[in-house]
């Protein structure tokens, strides 16, 4: 057989043909209005964890998603589609002064559906801070492993029984020959193929996101979907909200269309990601007392660092991330000097050549050197020290939001630190030279070279290529009001019948790739408000 | 003035402004594009439409500021002025473009380093999410799911 394999099983196809309740509301010829005992705003991480705990509740619940509802016979695993069909703004969304660029998923399963399946529980450094810092007792190692260890059940989440692909092997040799530790990324995958394009949604269905796990469970058991659902507006009286108001996107999938979806409801969980919550509880005119809203938010900017290896890599090929280096978290407290973690991004030719310094022949000359390309990343553990206040979510004109996250001179320190420690290791491994991601840079054939180069690189937004996968903050959690939106159990702090169960509610960044930390979380959350609203014992998980 | 592309219905770019893209897109991927002037011109008119695709993909306020940009760049006073292209787009030799691109690539103003940004990325993306583009830089494609 030939072609892509029609064959392979589409579990989201198969439920939709078994009857599951799902409106694409583009399609809307008329408003839509419903009632259910919980609304919940986003399918991602947040979203889809609750949906399916509540499900099983008992409870009456409306997913609502401003992405579309796709799956995998139409993930084709090429970037031009992905891109525009499952990413917010194209993949391209921008900071403020377009420092950063934003990589967040748009589409149901949220940025479970692309990201690269890196899974972390929330590292005990990051906890202990949030106690000390931000009054959260309880969220301890202990209280939260056993969360943790349920959503790994769920999520098939377990060490990657194969080697690592060239790429993520580079910086395992390149840290080793520099004895600096490193060690085997879990990922949450069940039959993975490895295939390496786990970025443009899974084909094959072995990624376990929100989209072939929970979401299917929740539907299954009743629950509603609305996608192309764009949340406006929380309708608030007093202290609690009554309804959430949606504006059905048109055909394109990105703007207004003539209709409009409400839900009503007895509690709303909010979980359109750090930037998304914010901006809808800022255009709904939630109150917020201490100007707490929207603020503190993180984004671990990360810096990139090629290299030219004497042998084949091929990036694209394989499990995207299966090491990882924390060495550099760890050389200094954690909230001394900003400290950064090591990863390996996938490299497709795309998201390569946009990120890439240059143009013209020098561009193509490094495009040409695709196949023997290695790439190591530096997330920056950004919001513990006072030097690091995060970004700001704003809403534009027409509501829409925009994150205003200023890199702060000791953001930069720790990004030219990165641009060095991954020369070093690409340099231990092999590499014939190396290739800061920085427009004034050049690819430097001795770590001599570089480390001159780095030194004297300029630090400025849109000179060094500075990118985030991981939107955190902007909801924060904490006990005292004066200085978190929402409290240790993810109830906010105004709004009676409000929950937030996303990324947005970390006071700093975590330091990990989120998506763990959101699944652990947002359990613990949902079964203690799924409690509260039946007044029996939450469902078991898995 | 020669008219680009103009059978093919844009979502976006007007004609003044595929001008623009068709006197920056060579240069930008010079090395990369066929060396053939009759298959290069034709790509170009497909990297174009890819340009037009894309922004009409993006979210209304992007897609403003996207359309302010080409409009700065069509609209010949500006041109002159913040380009610092002297002759229409069609008429500006490549290595006028390329001191136009290097200026405001390397510009100590945020604001212009942007503006290069927004050019680069939308037509590196154009091309390199085509597999046109794929052969020369050995890069397979995605594999094909037998069973």
């Amino acid at each position: 057989m030939s072609g892509r394999a029609a064959s392979l099983p589409d579990p989201v196809a198969e439920g939709l043909a078994a009857g599951w309740s799902a409106t694409n509301a583009s399609k809307l010829a008329g408003d839509l209005r419903l009632d259910a005992d919980v609304a919940i705003v986003g399918t991602g991480a947040g979203g889809g964890t609750a949906a399916e705990i509540l499900t099983k509740a008992g409870l009456r619940v409306v997913m609502l998603e401003e992405g579309p509802l796709m799956s995998s016979s139409a993930f084709h695993m090429r970037e031009s589609e992905a891109y525009p069909d499952l990413y917010q703004e194209s993949a391209a969304r921008k900071t403020k002064d377009k420092g950063i660029a934003i990589l967040q998923g748009r589409c149901v399963g949220g940025s479970t559906t692309v990201n690269w399946t890196a899974s972390f529980r929330t590292p005990p450094a990051t906890l202990s801070y949030w106690q000390r810092v931000f009054g959260l007792k309880e969220l301890t190692v202990d209280e939260l492993a056993p969360w943790f260890a349920v959503m790994e059940r769920r999520l098939s989440i377990e060490p990657w029984p194969l080697p690592p692909n060239e790429n993520n092997d580079v910086l395992r040799r390149g840290a080793a020959k520099l004895g600096i530790p490193t060690a085997a990324i879990r990922r949450n995958v069940k039959g993975c193929w490895n295939l390496g394009y786990c970025g443009e949604g899974c084909p094959t269905n072995a990624k376990q996101s929100m989209l072939v796990t929970t979401i299917p469970a929740a539907l299954s058991r009743g629950a509603v979907l609305v996608s192309r659902a764009s949340a406006q507006r929380l309708v608030i009286a007093k202290d609690r909200v009554t309804e959430v108001q949606c504006v059905a996107l048109d055909a394109s999938g990105v703007r207004p269309g003539a209709y409009r979806v409400s839900v009503k409801a007895r509690h709303f969980v909010l979980a359109a990601g750090a930037i998304g919550t914010p901006a809808l509880l800022l255009r709904s005119g939630a109150p917020d007392p201490h100007q707490r809203l929207g603020r503190r938010t993180f984004l671990h900017p990360t810096c990139v660092s090629a290299a030219i290896m004497p042998g084949r890599v091929d990036g694209y090929a394989g499990a995207p991330q299966s090491v990882y280096c924390d060495h550099f978290l760890e050389t200094q407290p954690i909230d001394g000097a900003i400290g950064y973690k090591l990863e390996v991004p996938p490299l497709h030719p795309l998201l390569m050549a946009t990120t890439l310094q240059g143009y013209g022949r020098t561009h193509a000359q490094l495009m040409g050197h695709l196949p023997d390309t290695q790439a190591i990343i530096a997330l920056q553990r950004d919001g513990f020290n006072p030097h690091s206040q995060g970004g700001r979510v704003l809403l534009k004109s027409d509501g829409s939001p925009l994150l205003d996250y200023p890199i702060s001179d000791f953001v930069w320190d720790g990004l030219r630190r990165a641009y060095l420690s991954m020369a070093e290791i690409q340099f231990a491994a092999g590499a014939k030279s190396v290739l800061p991601i920085h427009e004034d840079a050049m690819p430097y054939s001795s770590l001599q070279a570089a480390r001159e180069a780095i030194k004297r690189l300029p630090m400025q937004v849109i000179r060094a290529r500075v990118l985030s996968a991981h939107a955190m903050g902007g909801c924060s959690m904490g006990s005292d009001a004066r200085n978190a939106v929402v409290g240790s159990d993810g109830r906010h702090h105004q709004l009676d019948n409000v929950s937030v169960f996303d990324g947005s509610v970390f006071p700093t960044s975590v330091g990990a790739n989120p998506q763990l930390s959101i699944y652990g979380l947002a359990a613990r959350q949902t079964s203690r408000l799924a409690q509260w609203l039946t007044g029996r014992p939450a469902p078991a998980i898995a | 003035m020669l008219a680009v592309d103009p059978g093919f219905a844009y979502k976006f770019l007007h004609a003044q402004e595929r001008t623009v893209l068709a006197a920056v897109v060579p240069v930008m991927l010079s090395g990369a594009l066929p060396e053939d002037p009759a298959r290069q011109e034709q790509t170009v008119v497909q990297i174009i439409r890819g340009v037009d695709l894309a922004v009409s993909g993006l979210p209304s306020s992007v897609q403003d500021e996207v359309g302010e940009l080409f409009a700065l760049l069509a609209f010949p006073v500006t041109r002159r002025i913040v380009a610092g292209v002297a002759s229409p787009w069609l008429e500006a030799s490549p290595a006028a473009v390329g001191a136009f691109l290097e200026r405001w690539r390397l510009s100590r103003f945020a604001l212009l380093r942007s503006a290069y940004r927004a050019l680069q990325e939308l037509i590196m993306a154009s091309w390199y999410g085509n597999p046109m583009s794929w052969p020369a830089i050995a890069y397979p494609g995605p594999p094909v799911l037998h069973r």
